[in-house]
């Protein structure tokens, strides 16, 4: 191992990787473990497989931590990322009246969807609280998929960049008041968009930007913060993958990106990698119990087992070969859903196992 | 064509399959993602950006529609002021816009898409296309993506907005000029998605693909037979192991039977083993998409 502190420890956890690869599985895996030597540990999920909630005991959706039975100091929350962007817009709100205006803005109610960013936002936002809360040892935070780890990184700022629109402002304080020699370019402009998205729309846009104007410097203010938090010594990066070829080239590009943002990869977890052992079943002791017929068609079912297995073995060169620094963790594939916290117990020991320096198929 | 469906169930690969088919018949065809995610170009091998039109191979093309690209050139065609549209355009401004206007962005990457199936294109210089494969974005956001010019069309009363999205919407409606298909995995959740698409659009679609199917290898009795076989004594451990994947695919099998059973007439296509999707796997792909159509 490359890094000087354990790969999966850290005040704080994040783990990143392109969707379907098992991320929210490998965090609430890496939190169980956590837990089990002994740190209160809150995971952090976006959204979990229905099974995997159940599990954590989030069967609702729960914007607070819950205490998961039987785990030790584990407790887990759902994020609401439309919940907890409200909760940040209401606490910076200078007045009831302030709040209510952006809450109800439609614009407001329509980012989640409409900038990227704002669900990223809102996972590092809840972060930052639960850190300065002070409440737990370790949180381990599962991120929204995204297709680049800029998104998340970047989401700060981005999300500030939204709010204040400066081009956008400047425009329609311009059309607001025609007198001014400049409107003459405004003008047009605010032709154009009020016949292309028909009416309304303008005066939704004013109200957003009157409704938001006392909040942006506070935003700004908190966006600065959660970047300086991802880049504290405390704060590791966790890499999530499958053998997939396009997530192994995802996995890459997203460590690049990491390593541009000068924040620290410390661990690389390949998850659902087809074991190569065990399959080298002698064919005449197959024959002598099944007869020849089904003896061949089990041989040919393990052969494809054998090939995805070997697949599998080339996209961990790939990734060893691209980070030379840090080894792979393979998680085997376990076939079914995790559904339960023995599973992810299990897949806890497969981690603890590579942190050791030992391959998982040849600890099996 | 539209090619609808869970998320993760080769939506792309199969769009991209589909567009392989097409050139071979000898026809211009072209595979649109939305997803900004570029997974079409990387199947191929090729590099392409977001918002540009790519040769694949010989009449086969790529494009991932950007909206906010899409805006900026239908503003370029119908504003004088380049100026204007750059700032209309201009990411923070459009984010604000789209935010205001719910369905702006469905409807700028549907608008574009038959931009691409027009016989004569707007953009200056750009060949029409024979066929437009379009990889259309998971079930909810697929619905929303095809049911937005006629909402913008309702909801926009007058004016060119008005009336583009009319035409699109008459577009998509006619299913001589546009086919509805869907891909689900024999997994009970992307075989429910595909049945909620199939009530949502009528009752019918005009094809059902099942992908990634593992191949049948046992016969009915063989569960029994490899069970009986696990309970005898003293069996080596490899042996043991054998029979248990055996096992595991025989009844993975079974379960994707009573999926399948679920679809209407389903073009059956199988899970292929290569880790490293890519032209051949395609062509794979589309002879047996071929053979089962």
């Amino acid at each position: 191992m490359s890094s000087q502190r354990a790969p999966l420890g850290g005040r704080l956890c994040i783990c990143v990787g392109a969707g379907g690869v098992g991320k929210t599985t490998v965090a609430a895996a890496i939190a169980c473990l956590r837990a089990a030597g002994g740190e209160r540990v809150a995971v952090v999920t976006i959204d979990p497989a229905p099974r995997l909630a159940q599990a954590l005991g989030l069967d609702e959706l729960s914007g607070e931590p819950r205490r998961v039975a039987g785990a030790g100091e584990l407790w887990a929350m759902r994020l609401d990322p439309k919940r907890t962007l409200d909760e940040l817009i209401a606490s910076l709100a200078p007045n009831d009246q302030a709040r209510e205006r952006a809450l109800s803005n439609r614009i407001y109610r329509e980012l989640s969807s409409a900038v990227a960013g704002s669900q990223e936002f809102s996972a590092v936002a809840k972060l930052y609280e639960l850190d300065r809360s002070g409440a737990f040892d370790a949180i381990v935070l599962d991120t929204p998929p995204s297709r680049n780890a800029l998104d998340f990184l970047d989401a700060p700022a981005r999300l500030t960049h939204f709010f204040e629109g400066r081009a956008l402002r400047v425009m329609l304080a311009q059309g607001g008041f025609a007198t001014r020699a400049a409107s003459r370019a405004s003008a047009p402009f605010l032709g154009v968009l009020g016949r292309l998205t028909g009416a309304g729309v303008l005066r939704e846009i004013t109200a957003f930007f009157t409704a938001i104007a006392g909040m942006i410097d506070a935003l700004a203010e908190r966006a600065a913060a959660v970047a300086a938090l991802l880049r504290e010594e405390s704060t590791s990066f966790v890499l999530v993958s499958s053998p997939r070829r396009e997530a192994v080239e995802e996995a890459i590009a997203f460590a690049g990106e990491l390593r541009h943002a000068q924040l620290r990869l410390s661990a690389l977890v390949v998850n659902r990698v087809h074991p190569l052992d065990a399959l080298a079943a002698d064919p005449a002791a197959l024959e002598a119990l099944l007869g020849p017929r089904l003896a061949a068609l089990v041989a040919a079912q393990c052969g494809e087992l054998v090939a995805l297995a070997e697949a599998d073995t080339a996209a961990l060169d790939r990734l060893r070969e691209a980070f030379a620094a840090l080894e792979p963790m393979a998680i085997p594939d376990l076939g079914d859903e995790i559904e339960d916290l023995g599973g992810l117990a299990r897949i806890g020991r497969y981690l603890e196992r590579s942190t050791n320096g030992t391959s998982p198929s040849a600890a099996q | 064509m539209f090619l609808l469906g869970k998320g993760g169930v080769g939506r792309s690969t199969l769009a991209a399959a589909l567009g392989v088919l097409a050139a071979r018949s000898g026809r211009r065809a072209i595979v649109v993602e939305v997803s900004g995610r570029g997974d079409v170009p990387r199947l191929f091998g090729v590099q392409a950006r977001g918002g540009v039109e790519t040769e694949l191979q010989p009449g086969l093309w790529t494009l991932d529609v950007d909206p906010r690209q899409a805006l900026e050139e239908y503003l370029r065609d119908q504003l004088p002021l380049r100026v204007l549209a750059d700032l209309i355009g201009s990411s923070a401004t459009f984010g604000i816009v789209a935010a205001a206007t719910p369905g702006l962005r469905e409807m700028l990457t549907i608008g574009k898409i038959w931009e691409l199936s027009q016989p004569r294109r707007r953009l200056r210089g750009s060949d029409p296309y024979d066929v437009v494969i379009v990889d259309a974005p998971a079930t909810g956001h697929g619905l929303a993506l095809l049911d937005a010019p006629a909402t913008f069309a309702s909801a926009a009363a007058v004016g060119p907005i008005a009336r583009q999205g009319g035409r699109i919407a008459a577009t998509l409606r006619d299913r001589k000029l546009t086919a509805l298909a869907a891909v689900a995995t024999p997994e009970r959740a992307a075989v429910d998605e595909l049945i909620g698409l199939r009530r949502s659009l009528g009752g019918s679609l005009d094809a059902e693909l099942a992908n990634g199917l593992a191949t049948v290898r046992f016969g009915a009795d063989d569960g029994a037979a490899l069970r009986e076989a696990q309970t005898r004594p003293a069996l080596e451990p490899t042996t043991r192991s054998a029979l248990a994947t055996a096992i595991a695919a025989d009844a993975r099998v079974r379960a994707q039977r009573a999926q399948l059973d679920r679809l209407q007439d389903p073009l059956e296509l199988p899970l292929l083993a290569a880790r490293e999707l890519g032209i051949r796997e395609l062509e794979l792909l589309a002879d047996g998409l071929a053979l089962a159509a």
